[in-house]
């Protein structure tokens, strides 16, 4: 049987992975988008996880809330993404530091 | 070894080699279908799990809508390649270092002695008249309806910013052009018109 730290470290891992991908592709905002959507696959499969082994179906509940909340998010930063590469002509981060923060 | 256990263990491969292979992936398009694959193991796993419901959404809602949508944009816009790895190399160590401390604080925290099958035992399966649909739809229209009917309104929120955003045809649209304004002629807003005087016409 599986236990549910095999879940719990399975998701820890991926959760890390998405960590990495944004430390490496820290010019490249796309891929950063998909590593945020990495993470949020981690931490849904942790509320799944607890869900079952619980018993409790509000674990459910709030990955239907975090997959509304995410597919917004994407559908708005992509829209800032276009209109960056519009009015700048690169989506590279650099670029974008006029506010010189 | 038990079957689930063989099946858990091959889905959770592919998860994570898909998801090396996405943050590692030096076109963005490969790195989407990557991403594509591991979302497929994630879904596998959440039936795994008994959340069929859920794994369906993030079949139809993830790979069908918001995968396309990336595919959709990177394709639509012309990425520098060279550019994108500029910094690679430079903060590759620092994020392994990272990860690695992250994965083995977990493991020492979320290991079998505290979450193993004898502290917290799996649950009995349920049967076929069991409905995952009818459970979460009983929970969704009661307890939290008000949630659901704000997340109905954040998504109606995220339609119309992101079509603000990218609109490029300004039609019917209200808008201020101060250099317009400032540099406004007389004779660009004022028209003399002669009219004739009704005193003349009736002599």
């Amino acid at each position: 049987m599986v236990s549910l730290s095999d879940y719990l470290i399975l998701s820890s891992i991926i959760f890390c992975i998405g960590l990495v991908g944004i430390f490496i592709n820290r010019t490249n905002i796309i891929t950063l988008l998909m590593c945020v959507e990495l993470i949020l696959a981690a931490v849904n499969t942790n509320f799944i996880a607890f869900s079952h082994f619980l018993g409790n179906e509000a674990g459910q509940i709030f990955v239907f809330f975090i997959l509304t909340v995410a597919a917004a998010e994407v559908a708005i930063g992509l829209a800032i993404l276009t209109l960056l590469f519009r009015v700048r002509g690169s989506i590279n981060v650099d670029v974008t530091n006029s506010l010189k923060g | 070894m038990s079957s689930e256990q063989i099946i858990f263990y091959i889905l959770s491969f592919w998860f994570i080699a898909s998801s090396l292979a996405m943050i590692f992936a030096r076109n963005a398009a490969k790195a989407v279908l990557f991403l594509v694959l591991g979302f497929f193991s994630a879904a596998s796993l959440w039936i795994l799990l008994e959340a069929e419901f859920l794994a369906i959404t993030l079949i139809l809602v993830y790979v069908g809508a918001v995968m396309v949508l990336f595919l959709f944009v990177i394709k639509m816009l012309n990425i520098d390649k060279s550019t994108l790895r500029a910094k690679f190399a430079g903060y590759l160590p620092l994020g392994l270092i990272v990860a690695l401390i992250i994965i083995a604080e977990m493991t020492l925290v979320l290991g079998g002695a505290q979450f193993g099958l004898e502290v917290m035992p799996s649950p009995a399966k349920h049967g076929a008249d069991y409905s995952n649909i009818t459970v979460l739809a009983m929970q969704l229209y009661t307890t939290y309806v008000y949630p659901f009917e704000l997340a109905a309104v954040l998504l109606l929120i995220a339609i119309i910013a992101a079509i603000t955003l990218v609109h490029k045809n300004e039609i019917n649209r209200k808008k201020q052009s101060i250099s317009e304004q400032v540099n406004v002629k007389a004779k660009d807003r004022v028209r003399v018109v002669s009219i004739a005087s009704p005193s003349k016409e009736n002599k």
